[in-house]
């Protein structure tokens, strides 16, 4: 950075040094003495390429293949089936609450873990990764034990006359559940290296707690969080195990996309099924650039919250 | 702003960080908290600033107890160590934050705000960079925009962390006496912490040494170095040979020689502890009284010739600073035959475990930094 007219000052103490950091180099560029000779880089190189194309790539286009095997006019209509469509919109309402809900949960658990000093801590770290060790399956089956006929809660719920079994509420609580890790995880390594300084400062400046978190922390982990907010949100939206244990498979009324997927192969309508699943898999990929694109444009930022 | 310290207790867990610290400072005065790491001087201002609860005791800001303030109402200026800018802020808004968050007839106008923020950046010399964001500025920037953000409430007390400890030697230097002229034209009541001896000596009106959560001595910066009121200050403050000796009536008898005491008073009698600083012990002619010893090596920065010598009778070693221009500093080398004098010394009972040869009440764990520190004055 070339010091302009402003950095050199005659009477204060400044330091002319400039605290830009070097521009990036590769450690390794061109440097025969510590690289690997040119076949072993190409190999390696090789391998991960076909690895990848043959198991992610390959994938992938397929699905885009086999859902326009018949035409576009094949792939609307297979989308525009009624069925179809009740499952796109129950998808995009189970995480337009899923998520949401789990911002503020995943937010306040990691403020709470990283800010303050409490009893039961550790625990409740291994609380929130208990939706990554479960198997979906039986993240669904807890709904179940809880919510059904013979569930803890299932009388009381049938005397309310509420539906949350085979019903939406049961499958937002699913979705909630299995997704609530993606949110809290990014954030408390994120919120655990920047300490509580900022925090302090803000408060002895005059702030209000409610201040401070807007104004200091919010703008401190707003990548982080929207990072682990695509990533929920993907989650939320390709779920099968735990919504498939508690959705009742009722069509055109609790049928995610997955589970209508699902359905669409076993009744042997490929191209209307990979119609759908293109659908997902599109999401898949706007996640993944976007996601990308943070990445490029805030990866220091997001450096200290990437671990998984 | 008086601020009076009544029997501050603080522990964290099992660790007493401050062990009845009482302290009276002064309005408009600037005070050092000095002492190693571990010695409770960041707790203390910490707690001053309501950053941390004391165990017991009060905290008076002009005669009023603060603890029913939370820090927010405290109206403290307090600049972090690591300056704990908001770095997706701007400079200005960085400074005016403290103004900002002000709610109903407390807040000033933007235009207000807008010209006090340009006032405060006038005044840390960072005009020009207020469109700036911290990554973009120096450390030393970066620490007067801290300042200035800390200045904006008006505080009624400017509370500094290491205010330097992250910055290089000349940088540290520069500020250090920017700082002290700051002071003077603002006038605010000022409490820095630093663990650098020589920092503290130059900037502060007086220095408060503190070691294992008590205060060793309160006084001006000559006050500390010429009469330390205990080992610890005598160590930490400067590089000191501490010898064995014996008090009987007027006279001090160290390495098998008598000295006559040079003092009014009546020291009590029996074992002690001889502490005196290498620039203050002469070197004599081999007729006058002194002790003999023998000239291990010799060293020599810039003006200073620096000999370590071993005692005849005792062999404990001693350093010794002379000036180059000094006679007896002339052409010495390993082998010469010495005669050394205590000057001036501070005489102390000896302490238990004196003859380990470690110093009375200083936590082992502490003991390399400062003599480290030591070594600069």
């Amino acid at each position: 950075m070339a010091a302009s007219a402003n950095e050199v000052r005659p009477t204060p103490p400044t330091d002319a040094g400039s605290s830009a950091p070097p521009p990036f180099e590769p450690l390794m560029q061109r440097n025969a003495a510590i690289t690997e000779p040119g076949w072993v880089r190409w190999t390696l190189t090789g391998v991960a390429v076909v690895f990848l194309s043959l198991f992610l790539l390959l994938p992938l286009v397929s699905v885009f293949t086999e859902a326009l095997r018949n035409g576009v006019g094949a792939y609307l209509s297979a989308i525009a089936e009624p069925d179809t469509l009740s499952s796109i919109r129950l998808t995009l309402i189970a995480a337009a609450i899923a998520v949401p809900l789990n911002l503020l949960l995943g937010v306040s658990a990691a403020w709470a873990i990283t800010k303050f000093e409490f009893r039961g801590k550790s625990v409740l770290i291994s609380l929130i990764d208990l939706p990554f060790s479960v198997s979906p399956v039986v993240s669904g089956l807890i709904y179940v034990l809880i919510f059904g006929r013979q569930g803890y809660l299932g009388p009381w719920v049938a005397d309310h006359d509420i539906k949350i079994l085979f019903a939406v509420p049961g499958i937002v609580l699913a979705t909630i559940f299995v997704t609530f890790p993606f949110i809290a995880r990014e954030l408390i390594p994120l919120m655990q290296e920047q300490g509580t300084e900022s925090e302090q400062a803000a408060l002895s400046l005059g702030a209000s707690g409610w201040q401070t978190f807007w104004h200091v922390t919010l703008p401190n982990i707003k990548w982080g969080l929207l990072y682990g907010v695509l990533l929920c949100n993907a989650r939320a939206m390709g779920e099968f195990g735990a919504v498939s244990v508690v959705s009742g498979h009722i069509r055109g009324q609790t049928n995610t996309m997955p589970l209508q997927i699902e359905i669409l192969y076993n009744e042997y309508s490929f191209s209307a099924a990979f119609a759908v699943a293109s659908l997902l898999a599109g999401l898949a990929l706007v996640t993944l650039g976007v996601k990308s694109l943070l990445e490029w444009r805030y990866g220091d930022e997001l450096a200290a919250s990437r671990r998984h | 702003m008086d601020i009076q310290i009544r029997e501050i207790h603080k522990g964290f867990g099992n660790f007493p960080a401050l062990r009845g610290v009482n302290l009276d400072i002064h309005s408009g005065e600037l005070i050092a908290l000095l002492g190693p790491s571990g010695s409770g001087k960041t707790t203390l201002l910490r707690t001053i600033a309501g950053l941390e609860l004391p165990d017991a005791g009060q905290i008076l800001f002009g005669g009023t107890d603060t603890a029913p303030l939370p820090v927010r109402e405290r109206r403290v200026g307090f600049v972090f160590q690591h300056y704990a800018l908001f770095k997706h802020k701007t400079v200005q808004d960085n400074v005016a934050f403290g103004l900002r968050v002000r709610k109903g007839p407390d807040r000033p106008s933007e235009s207000v705000i807008r010209q006090r923020v340009l006032e405060l950046l006038d005044l840390v010399q960072l005009s020009g960079l207020e469109k700036r964001y911290p990554a973009q500025l120096s450390g030393g920037q970066r620490q007067r925009v801290a300042l200035a953000r800390a200045l904006a409430i008006e505080p009624r007390v400017l509370l500094l962390d290491e205010p330097f400890g992250a910055l290089d030697a000349k940088v540290r230097k520069d500020l250090r006496r920017w700082l002290r002229e700051l002071h003077d034209k603002t006038g605010y009541t000022t409490i820095f912490v630093t663990h650098d001896q020589e920092e503290a000596l130059e900037l502060a009106d007086r220095v408060v040494v503190m070691n294992r959560g008590r205060i060793e001595q309160v006084g001006t910066t000559s006050e500390v170095y010429e009469q330390p009121a205990t080992p610890f200050v005598f160590d930490f403050l400067g590089s000191v040979n501490v010898l064995a000796g014996e008090v009987q009536g007027r006279h001090l008898r160290i390495d098998g020689t008598e000295l006559t005491l040079d003092t009014d008073r009546e020291h009590p009698a029996g074992a002690v502890d001889v502490y005196v600083r290498p620039h203050d012990l002469r070197l004599v002619e081999d007729s006058s009284p002194g002790l003999g010893a023998a000239v291990r090596s010799v060293q020599r920065t810039g003006a200073v010739v620096r000999l370590t010598a071993e005692l005849d009778h005792s062999g404990e070693t001693v350093e010794v600073e002379l000036s180059h221009l000094d006679p007896f500093a002339l052409n010495r080398r390993g082998g010469d035959r010495i005669r050394v004098l205590p000057a001036v010394y501070g005489l102390f009972p000896r302490a238990p475990h004196a003859a380990l040869r470690t110093l009375p009440d200083v936590d082992p764990k502490s003991v390399p930094e400062h003599r480290e520190r030591g070594r600069l004055g």
